[in-house]
C-alpha cells in the first residue's frame, strides 16, 4: 500500500503537493508522518525544490526509529544550506545522538554532523569529534576519522586548532584496521589538498602499521593504503624490497582495483630493488593483469588502458599472452579499440603470424571505425616486424581484393608508409592503380599519388594518372592537391618528355587558381627550382632526395609524461593518458594556480610553523571566490557556488546562474581516447609540419595516432624549405606580375 | 573521491541522488542525461565534461553514475559500481528500474552506509544486511545497544564478513567448482584461443569461527619437486565423476592465474601456496582462477557455410561430444547466425530442435540432453531476400551454451577440505563440479 504511494510520486506533480507534503510531516499519527519524509525525499530526488518544507521536516528529528532518523538527516544534508539558521535546532539531536548508548546512532550522528556545511554547525562539531575519535567502538571511530576530513574542508584552521591531524596520525596505529584505513584515507586526502600541513608523514613505524592493517583491512581500505605506500619515497633498498614482498600477495586479490593498486604500488618500487628481484617481480605481475582483462567491460577497459601504459615502459611482460587479447565479437567498441593497440605493442616475430590472421578476420567485420583500425594495425605490425613485413603486404592485398571501399582506402594509406620503410614492394603498384577510382577520402588519394609520384619512374602510365588528377586539381582536397603538386613535379625530373605540359598546367592551376597559400607556397617553390637552369641536378637532389625511413608508427608517449602517468596508474589520469591539471580544475585553473603560488609564499615565510601556514592558506581559499567569479564564463560547469540547492532563487543571484549552466551544456569536453572519431582531415597541413620534425628527429611523431598523410608530405615539404636555401633566389616570389615572369623563366627552361 | 551517486532509468529520469561532496550540485544530473543518455555517440563509459567525471556502468534497464571531480580511482569507482549491482540483486532478487522506485528508501540508507564522504566502507552483503533490512522489523533490532555493537564489531572486525556466534546442528559444506570454458576457433578449425575461468563457490554451514584449508591438483600448489605428476594431465584430465579420480590419474593442473575472497589468507598462500581461511556463512566464491594449457574441450563443431548466389545459404553443423559417455550435457544451444536479409528458413536436424529466431537473425538449435561422444548434425537452407544495396554478410561466429556437471575442462580436482574447530566437531563436505560455455564460438 505504501509502496503504491511512494511510485505515485513519479507521476506527474498534482496541484499542492508541497501542502499535502505539509500535512502529513505534522500529522498525529506517527506512520503518517514518516511516509510523508519519504514522498519529500523523492520529491527532492526527482530535483523538485522542498525546502520550503524544512522546517516542518526538522520537527521530526527526534525519533526512536533509525530509518526515519536517517530519512531527516538525509534532507538535512541537502538543504541546511537554505536554512543555516534553523539548523541550530538540530544541533542538539546531534549532540545528544552523538552520545547514544547506540554506536549505530552515534556514528550516524557524527557522521552526518559532518555534511551540514554550515557554519553555525561547524562550532559544535569539536566537542563530538573529540569524543568519537576516542570510542570505544572502532565503527564510531572509523567513521570519525572520515569527519576529520569533513572538517578540514570546512574549516581547516579549527581543524589544526584542536589537534584533529595529530589524532589522526596517532590512529594509524589504532588495533582496528579499518580505523587505520580510515584515518589513512582522511590524512591523504587532507595532504593532498593542503601539502603544506604534511599530515600524512609515512615513518618506519606507521609504514609497519600500514602493512600490517593492509591483509585485514576492507578491499576499499587495501585500495587506500597501496595507494598510499605508492606515493612513499623509500629511505632505503630495504625498506623497498620488504614493501614488495608484502604487496605482492594481494596481486591476488579478487578485486580488479586492489590488484591495480598492488601493480602499481609494486611497479613504483620495483625501481629500487636489485633487478633479478625486479624481474620476478614483473613476472608475478603479468597473470593477474592477464586476469583483470576478463572482467566487466568497464574495468576491463581502465585495466587495457593501464596496461597500455606499463606495456611502453616495459614492453616485454605481456609477450607470452597474445591470445588473450583476441577480440570478442560481442566487446564494447571501447574494449576491442584498446585491445588493438595492446596486441601490436606485444606483436613480435613469434606471434606475428597468429596475430596477423586475427586482424585479417577483424578486417573483415562490419564496424567501419574497427575495421580501419585492424587495417592500420597491420601496417604498424609491418613497420615494427622487418620479418613479417611480406606477410603483412599481402595481407593487406588481399584485404584490396575484397573491393570494400573503406577498407581499400585505409589499406592504401597503410601500405604507403610500408614503402616508406622497406623498398622492393613496387611489384604490388599496379594492383594499387587499379583502385583509383574508388577512392574518395583525402588522405588515401594523397597516399596512392605519392605512390605514383615516388615511383613515377616504375609506372608507365604514371603520366595519365597523374593527367587525370590535374585535370580535376581544384576540386580535391588541400591535402590532395599538395601531393599531386609533388608527384607531377616528381614525374617530371624522372621522366621530363612525359610531364612538360602536365607540369605547366598543374603549377598555373596551383598558383592562379588556388586560395589555399600552403598550395600556392609550395608551387611557387617548386616553380623556382625549376627554373633554376644552371644546376639541373640541386634540383633533383632537392626534390628526389632520399628519405629517412620510418621507425615505428606505434604511437607512445614522451618518456617523461609517461613516467608521470605511472605514477597515477588505475586513475582516470591512466585512462585518458593525461597528466590530471588537464582536466580536473579546468575552470578555475587560474584560481587555482593562484592559490597555489600563495601558498608556496606562505610556506616560505613560515615553513617551522605549519599551523599558521594552513591558517594563511585558508585566508587564501576564502578569498578565492571573486576570481572564480571571473572565470565563470569560461566554464560554467565548474561554478562552485557551493550551493547544494537554490533554495529561494531570488535571494542569491546563484540561482540565475546555475539555471544557465543546464542550457550550457559541454564547455570543454574531454572525450576518452578510444572514443574519439579518428578522422585527421583538415589537418593535413599540421601532419606535415610533424612530419618535419619526425625527419629530423629519429621516430615518427606520436601525437596524431593514426600517424600517415604526413608521411610523403613531410619530406617533401622539407625538400621544399632546403630548397627555398639553395636556390640563392632570395626574394620571394609574391603572386601578382611575379607570376608571369616565372612562368616566361620555365618557359625559357624547355 | 566520489562526489556523488546517480541513479537513471533509460528515459533519463532521476531515480536516486545522493551527493556525498558539496560539489556535486543537482544541476549535473540534466547534464549527464543530455550528454550520456540522449546522445547515441557515446563510446566509452567514462566521460569528463569541464573538470566533472562521469563514470557509468548500465544494468538491466537502470544506468548507475559516479560523478567525480577530481582525479579519481577509476578502477575502484567501476568496481564500486558492480559491487552496488551485486548488492541491489542480493537485496532486491533484481535490480531494475521497478526495483529502484519501489525501495529508494533503502537505496539511500545503504548509500549512507557503504559511502562515507564519497569513500567507499565495508560492502559485505551479509553484514550489511544485519542492520539493513527491506522490513523494517529489525532495524528495531538494531535499535537496542548490545546487540548493535555486535553488529558494528563485525562490521569493522578482522573477520568482517563473519558472525562470532553461528550455530549448526549438522556441520556440512558444499563445494562448487564451476568453469567457464572460452573457446575462439577459425574458420579452418584452428583453436585460436581456449581457456578456461574458473571460480570455487562455497556454501559453509559451520559451527563457530572454523578454520579452513583448501587443497586443489594444482601445479602451483602442489609440492613443486613433484614434477613427475606435472606431465600428466595431458591424457585428457578425468574421466568420470571427478571424485574417484586419484591424484595420480588426474595429474596436476596449471593456473595460470588465482584471485580468492577477502576471508583467503594472501601472505600464506604467496609464501606456503595454502590456501587457508576462515569463511563467510553461507554462500559466497572462495576464489577464481584461469587455466589456459590442456583444455579439454567438451564440443567440437564442424560447420560448413555455403553462400549460394546472393538468395541462398546453405548450413551443415555437425556437433560432437568430446567427454566420457557416462557424463551428459544438459540445455546445450547452438545459435547459427543468418544474413539479415534472411527471409526464411528450413531446417533438419538429428537431434532436438532448431528454429529460426529473425528478431536476433539466428537458428537456435536445443538439444535439452547431450551424452557423451554422440554426434549430432544439423542441415538447414536460409533464403534471402534480395536487396537493391547489397551489403557483405559480417558472418558472426557460431556460439554455443550448454553445462555439463561432473566435468571440468581444465581438469581440475579439489583434493581435500579440511576443517579444524576449537569444538572439534566433524563435518560433511560435499564437492561438485559443472562445465558451462563462457564464449564458445566458432568461425565459419
Amino acid at each position: 500500500m505504501a509502496m503504491n504511494k511512494i511510485r505515485g510520486a513519479f507521476a506527474v506533480p498534482r496541484k499542492g503537493e508541497t501542502f499535502e507534503l505539509r500535512a502529513g510531516l505534522v500529522s498525529q499519527y506517527a506512520y503518517e508522518r514518516k511516509e510523508s519524509i519519504q514522498k519529500t525525499i523523492m520529491a527532492m530526488t526527482l530535483g523538485k525544490d522542498v525546502s520550503a518544507l524544512f522546517p516542518d521536516v526538522l520537527k521530526n528529528i527526534a525519533t526512536g526509529d533509525l530509518e526515519q532518523k536517517k530519512l531527516v538527516y538525509l534532507y538535512l544534508m541537502n538543504y541546511a544550506k537554505s536554512h543555516p539558521d534553523l539548523c541550530i535546532l538540530a544541533v542538539n539531536t546531534f549532540v545528544q545522538d552523538s552520545e547514544d548508548p547506540n554506536p549505530l546512532i552515534r556514528a550516524l550522528a557524527i557522521r552526518t554532523m559532518g555534511c551540514i556545511r554550515v557554519e553555525k554547525m561547524v562550532d559544535y562539531m569539536e566537542e563530538p569529534l573529540r569524543k568519537t575519535l576516542r570510542d570505544e567502538s572502532p565503527y564510531v571511530r572509523k567513521t570519525a576519522a572520515i569527519c576529520v576530513a569533513k572538517l578540514f574542508d570546512l574549516n581547516p584552521g579549527m581543524c589544526l586548532e584542536n589537534g584533529f591531524l595529530e589524532m589522526l596520525q596517532e590512529m594509524i596505529g589504532d588495533p582496528n584496521p579499518m580505523v587505520v584505513a580510515n584515518s589513512v584515507t582522511a590524512l591523504s586526502e587532507i595532504v593532498h589538498t593542503a601539502p603544506e600541513t604534511k599530515a600524512l608523514q609515512v615513518t618506519p613505524n606507521t609504514l609497519r602499521k600500514m602493512l600490517m592493517a593492509l591483509n585485514e583491512c576492507t578491499e576499499w581500505g587495501r585500495v587506500t593504503i597501496l595507494c598510499t605506500l605508492a606515493e612513499y619515497r623509500t629511505a632505503d633498498v630495504k625498506e623497498s624490497e620488504h614493501i614488495c614482498e608484502r604487496v605482492a600477495p594481494q596481486f591476488q586479490h579478487a578485486n580488479p582495483s586492489v590488484v591495480l593498486a598492488a601493480v602499481k604500488c609494486v611497479f613504483l618500487h620495483m625501481k629500487y630493488v636489485g633487478p633479478e628481484l625486479a624481474k620476478t617481480y614483473l613476472k608475478k605481475m603479468a597473470p593477474p593483469l592477464v586476469t583483470l582483462v576478463s572482467s566487466a567491460p568497464e574495468v576491463q577497459y581502465v585495466a587495457l588502458r593501464n596496461i597500455d601504459l606499463l606495456l611502453q615502459k616495459q614492453p616485454d611482460i605481456l609477450n607470452k599472452e597474445l591470445r588473450v587479447f583476441f577480440c570478442k565479437y560481442n566487446d564494447p567498441p571501447y574494449v576491442k579499440f584498446q585491445k588493438l593497440e595492446i596486441m601490436v605493442r606485444i606483436a613480435n616475430d613469434r606471434n606475428v603470424d597468429q596475430l596477423l590472421a586475427e586482424l585479417k578476420e577483424y578486417a573483415l567485420e562490419v564496424d567501419m571505425d574497427f575495421v580501419r583500425r585492424a587495417v592500420r594495425a597491420i601496417g604498424q605490425v609491418a613497420i615494427k616486424i622487418e620479418t613479417a613485413s611480406e606477410k603483412c603486404v599481402n595481407t593487406l592485398l588481399d584485404l584490396i581484393n575484397t573491393k570494400v571501399n573503406y577498407v581499400v582506402q585505409e589499406a592504401i594509406v597503410v601500405i604507403k608508409d610500408i614503402f616508406r620503410k622497406y623498398p622492393g614492394y613496387e611489384g604490388i603498384i599496379p594492383t594499387l592503380c587499379q583502385c583509383i577510382d574508388e577512392l574518395d577520402e583525402p588522405n588515401a588519394r594523397a597516399a596512392l599519388i605519392w605512390i605514383v609520384g615516388e615511383y613515377a619512374e616504375k609506372i608507365s602510365n604514371a603520366g595519365d594518372i597523374l593527367g587525370g588528377f590535374v585535370d580535376g586539381f581544384n576540386e580535391e582536397f588541400s591535402q590532395t592537391q599538395l601531393q599531386i603538386l609533388t608527384a607531377v613535379v616528381k614525374l617530371f625530373l624522372k621522366r621530363p618528355d612525359k610531364a612538360q605540359g602536365l607540369v605547366q598546367r598543374v603549377l598555373q592551376a596551383a598558383t592562379a587558381e588556388n586560395d589555399n597559400p600552403d598550395v600556392r607556397d609550395r608551387a611557387y617553390i617548386y616553380w623556382r627550382l625549376l627554373s633554376n637552369t644552371s644546376d639541373q641536378d640541386a634540383t633533383k637532389s632537392i626534390v628526389l632526395s632520399d628519405k629517412p625511413p620510418i621507425v615505428t608508427t606505434i604511437s607512445s608517449l614522451p618518456p617523461a609524461l609517461l613516467d608521470r602517468l605511472l605514477q597515477e596508474l588505475s586513475t582516470l589520469s591512466s585512462v585518458y593518458h593525461k597528466p590530471p591539471e588537464q582536466f580536473v580544475g579546468q575552470g578555475r585553473f587560474g584560481a587555482d594556480a593562484v592559490q597555489r603560488a600563495a601558498i608556496e609564499e606562505q610556506i616560505q615565510n613560515a615553513r617551522e610553523n605549519p599551523l599558521a601556514a594552513a591558517a594563511a592558506a585558508a585566508a587564501v581559499s576564502g578569498a578565492t571566490p571573486p576570481a572564480q567569479t571571473q572565470n565563470n564564463v569560461e566554464n560554467l560547469l565548474d561554478i562552485d557556488f557551493d550551493g547544494g540547492a537554490p533554495a529561494s532563487a531570488s535571494k542569491e543571484p546563484t540561482g540565475q546562474m546555475s539555471g544557465l549552466e543546464g542550457l550550457a551544456g559541454t564547455p570543454v569536453r574531454v572525450q576518452s581516447p578510444a572514443g574519439g572519431a579518428p578522422a585527421p582531415q583538415g589537418n593535413n597541413n599540421l601532419d606535415d609540419l610533424l612530419g618535419v620534425f619526425g625527419d629530423s628527429g629519429a621516430a615518427q611523431p606520436s601525437s596524431s595516432s593514426p600517424a600517415n598523410g604526413g608521411g610523403g608530405g613531410s619530406a617533401d615539404l622539407m625538400n621544399g624549405f632546403s630548397g627555398l636555401d639553395l636556390s640563392g633566389n632570395t626574394s620571394p616570389a609574391p603572386a601578382g606580375d611575379q607570376s608571369k615572369k616565372s612562368t616566361q623563366d620555365i618557359m625559357d627552361l624547355f | 573521491m566520489l562526489s556523488g551517486i546517480l541513479v537513471f532509468n533509460q528515459k533519463g529520469e532521476n531515480l536516486i541522488f545522493r551527493a556525498f561532496r558539496s560539489d556535486c550540485r543537482p544541476r549535473l544530473a540534466d547534464i549527464f542525461r543530455i550528454q550520456v543518455i540522449s546522445n547515441p555517440q557515446v563510446r566509452s563509459p567514462i566521460l569528463t565534461l569541464g573538470s566533472t567525471t562521469f563514470s557509468h556502468v548500465k544494468h538491466e534497464n537502470i544506468y548507475l553514475v559516479a560523478v567525480t571531480k577530481s582525479n579519481a580511482n577509476a578502477a575502484l569507482v567501476f568496481e564500486f559500481l558492480y559491487r552496488l549491482i551485486l548488492l541491489g540483486k542480493s537485496y532486491f532478487g533484481k535490480f531494475d528500474e521497478e526495483a529502484v522506485k519501489n525501495n529508494f528508501v533503502l537505496i539511500y540508507e545503504l548509500l549512507d552506509e557503504i559511502l562515507d564522504f564519497g569513500y567507499p566502507q565495508n560492502t559485505e552483503t551479509d553484514t550489511l544486511k544485519m542492520y539493513i533490512t527491506t522490513e523494517g522489523v529489525k532495524s528495531a533490532i538494531a535499535n537496542s545497544p548490545t546487540d548493535s555493537s555486535r553488529i558494528t564489531m563485525q562490521a569493522t572486525g578482522a573477520l568482517s564478513w563473519r558472525r562470532s556466534d553461528i550455530k549448526y546442528r549438522k556441520n556440512e559444506a558444499f563445494v562448487d567448482v564451476i568453469e567457464d570454458v572460452n573457446l575462439l576457433m577459425s574458420a579452418t578449425g584452428t583453436v585460436l584461443r581456449a581457456d578456461v575461468n574458473g571460480q570455487i563457490v562455497m556454501r559453509a554451514y559451520l559451527t563457530g569461527t572454523p578454520e579452513c584449508k583448501f587443497g586443489l591438483n594444482d601445479r602451483l600448489l602442489l609440492d613443486t619437486g613433484d614434477s613427475s605428476g606435472g606431465k600428466g594431465s595431458k591424457n585428457g584430465g578425468i574421466s568420470g565423476p571427478g571424485g574417484k579420480a586419484t591424484r595420480a590419474a588426474a595429474g596436476s593442473v596449471t593456473l595460470e592465474d588465482c584471485q580468492f575472497h577477502q576471508c583467503v589468507k594472501l601472505g600464506r598462500f604467496d609464501s606456503d601456496r595454502i590456501i587457508s581461511f576462515v569463511p563467510p556463512d553461507g554462500e559466497f566464491e572462495l576464489m577464481r582462477y584461469r587455466a589456459t594449457e590442456n583444455v579439454n574441450l567438451p564440443f567440437k563443431v564442424q560447420p560448413i557455410v555455403r553462400e549460394i548466389g546472393t538468395t541462398k545459404v546453405e548450413y551443415s553443423v555437425a556437433i560432437k561430444a568430446n567427454y566420457s559417455s557416462k557424463l551428459f550435457a544438459s540445455n546445450v544451444v547452438i545459435r547459427i547466425p543468418t544474413p539479415l536479409n534472411t527471409a526464411k528458413t528450413t531446417e533438419r536436424t538429428s537431434q532436438g530442435r532448431a528454429k529460426y529466431e529473425p528478431e536476433h537473425n539466428n537458428i537456435v538449435w536445443k538439444i535439452p540432453r547431450f551424452s557423451g561422444q554422440s554426434e549430432f548434425v544439423l542441415n538447414a537452407e536460409a533464403t534471402l531476400t534480395s536487396m537493391t544495396h547489397q551489403k557483405a554478410w559480417s558472418r558472426p561466429p557460431i556460439s554455443l551454451s550448454f553445462s555439463i556437471l561432473m566435468f571440468t575442462s581444465s581438469g581440475l580436482l579439489v583434493r581435500y577440505l579440511k576443517v579444524f574447530e576449537k569444538s572439534d566437531y566433524s563435518s560433511v563436505k560435499w564437492v561438485r563440479y559443472m562445465t558451462r560455455a563462457g564464449s564458445y564460438e566458432i568461425r565459419f
